[in-house]
């Protein structure tokens, strides 16, 4: 657990609780009566339970935690895709290290490497491409995964690829965009939520125009925000201030990182080489509209789903989830990792059976490392 | 993955790829600076950048990149950065 004392700056993290505080009254938030404010970044998920902000905050302030962590949405159809390309002959398989333990139907990428395909955990898709020029006789495929962040690395890495003209060198393609969710999200009339915390990361690369549609079509307050725990709280109160005052804006915390029209290299990158799918599985809320990207004809040269006939391209399928398993209840916030009957007992980050519990940014990973306040009362 | 980690970039090594040397707490790495190419590649030497999966994404001051380096090691993130950078070589074998 952690005290305001061990924050870096523990007198500005302070002055925040108490304005925090005050202004949860002043909504006349309560315990029973709570404001939604959902992070949407996995990372911000991450970082709330590190500096245990959820316990430092009122009780009148409810985190629901979003679906802004890749590894988390990644439907197992799309991992058994990945075991697929990567047990074809000949082929050398580059991920993110994020990525192998993700579960599929018959094995997660680790236990295919472990049976001896070729995959290699790479840091960059430059690596992929490196491996690419280095073994011309193979076929070198990127396991293209993530949000608007990780994107225009996968797109850069076409264009290069298509400047050398190599032509065993080639992406599957899996990438998700934020805004598209948020809107289902909004959509769905179970969801109470009143107001956003975005992912700084994704608007470095997007801007913060494309969330819009948030404050204009759907009255609700979004303040992107960087992932430092006094980031975090000072974009926790301007979204509450929001609340307060009746305005619904799109209001940016980070402008020291993130530029109000995002990064023009990578949105043109990203423009050239991608175009969006009608719509694109997500593990826990379904198929949403829009909210996947797939590579265009003009570099279809190096779309592995072409190459191999194998994803999208091949028709959509859909993959029970594990017995017991209530990954799509938490992604939507309807019910906490603690009440799903595996947690802890059959789903551990050893062990995992939901894709909540693989990554850092997961909510049931994060529960479990640090056992929020509502874990703690779950279990009295 | 998604937060990144900053580095400084200490040498342009192919111009023609946009790739620089970045020295990312300690370890060297080239990376692609497309993203915040502006003018005259020679310019970025010497800058802070946050680096993503290999590509400089915005340039920082020295200041916030020691202090979004400390925020990443608190997460736990900043060696897992690390570590999959290091991890390369062997990758590539
Ligand atoms: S505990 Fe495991 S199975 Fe249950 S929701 Fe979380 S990740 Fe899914």
């Amino acid at each position: 657990m952690r005290y305001v004392e061990e924050f870096r700056d523990p007198k500005a993290a302070k002055v925040l609780l108490a304005e925090i505080e005050k202004v949860t009254n002043e909504i006349g938030a309560t315990k029973e009566k709570p404001v939604h404010i959902m992070e949407i970044c996995g990372g911000h998920t991450h970082a709330i339970f590190r500096y245990g902000l959820d316990r430092l905050t009122p009780e009148g302030i409810e985190f629901i935690h979003g679906p802004g962590c890749p590894v988390c949405v990644l439907p197992m159809s799309r991992v058994d895709e990945c075991v697929e390309i990567a047990e074809l002959e000949n082929v050398i398989f580059t991920t993110f290290g994020d990525a192998m333990r993700v579960p599929g139907t018959r094995k997660s990428l680790l236990q295919a490497k472990a049976d001896g395909a070729d995959i290699r955990m790479v840091y960059s898709p430059l690596d992929a491409l490196e491996l690419a020029r280095r073994n011309p006789d193979r076929e070198v495929v990127f396991f293209g995964l993530g949000f608007e962040t990780t994107t225009p690395s996968t797109a850069l890495s076409i264009q290069q690829a298509a400047r050398e003209g190599l032509n065993n060198f080639s992406i599957f393609c899996n990438h998700i965009t934020v805004p598209e969710p948020i809107k289902a999200l909004l959509d769905d009339p179970h969801m109470v939520l009143d107001g956003f915390v975005g992912p700084g990361h994704v608007s470095m690369v997007i801007g913060v125009h494309p969330y819009d549609f948030i404050a204009e079509d759907y009255g609700k307050p979004l303040v992107v925000a960087g992932f430092e725990p006094l980031d975090l709280l000072q974009s926790v109160l301007m979204v509450l201030r929001q609340i307060r005052d009746g305005r619904a804006e799109i209001e940016n915390q980070y402008a020291r990182i993130v530029p109000e029209h995002g990064n023009p290299v990578s949105i043109a990158a990203m423009a050239d080489v991608y175009q969006r799918r009608p719509s694109f599985e997500w593990r826990g809320l379904g198929e949403i509209d829009a909210s996947g990207l797939r590579i265009r004809d003009q570099y279809k040269a190096f779309d592995a789903e072409e190459k191999f006939g194998i994803g999208y391209a091949a028709g959509p399928r859909n993959v029970q989830e594990p017995e017991g398993c209530e990954c799509g209840a938490v992604m939507t916030g309807r019910i906490k990792p603690t009440a799903c009957p595996q947690f802890g007992k059959g789903c551990t980050p050893e062990m995992p059976l939901g894709a909540l519990m693989v990554s850092s940014e997961g909510a049931c990973a994060a529960y479990w490392q640090y056992g929020g306040r509502r874990a703690v009362e779950a279990a009295e | 993955m998604c937060l990144g980690i900053p580095g400084q970039i200490v040498a342009i090594t192919d111009e023609a790829r946009m790739m620089a040397m970045a020295d990312v707490s300690g370890v060297k790495r080239e990376v692609s600076y497309a993203p915040v190419l502006t003018g005259d590649p020679a310019d970025l030497v010497g800058q802070y950048a946050l680096i993503h999966v290999g590509f400089a994404m915005a340039l920082i001051d020295e200041d916030e990149a020691a202090k979004t380096l400390e925020a990443l090691r608190d997460l736990g993130e900043a060696q897992e950065e690390l570590e999959a950078m290091a991890r390369t070589e062997e990758a590539l074998q």
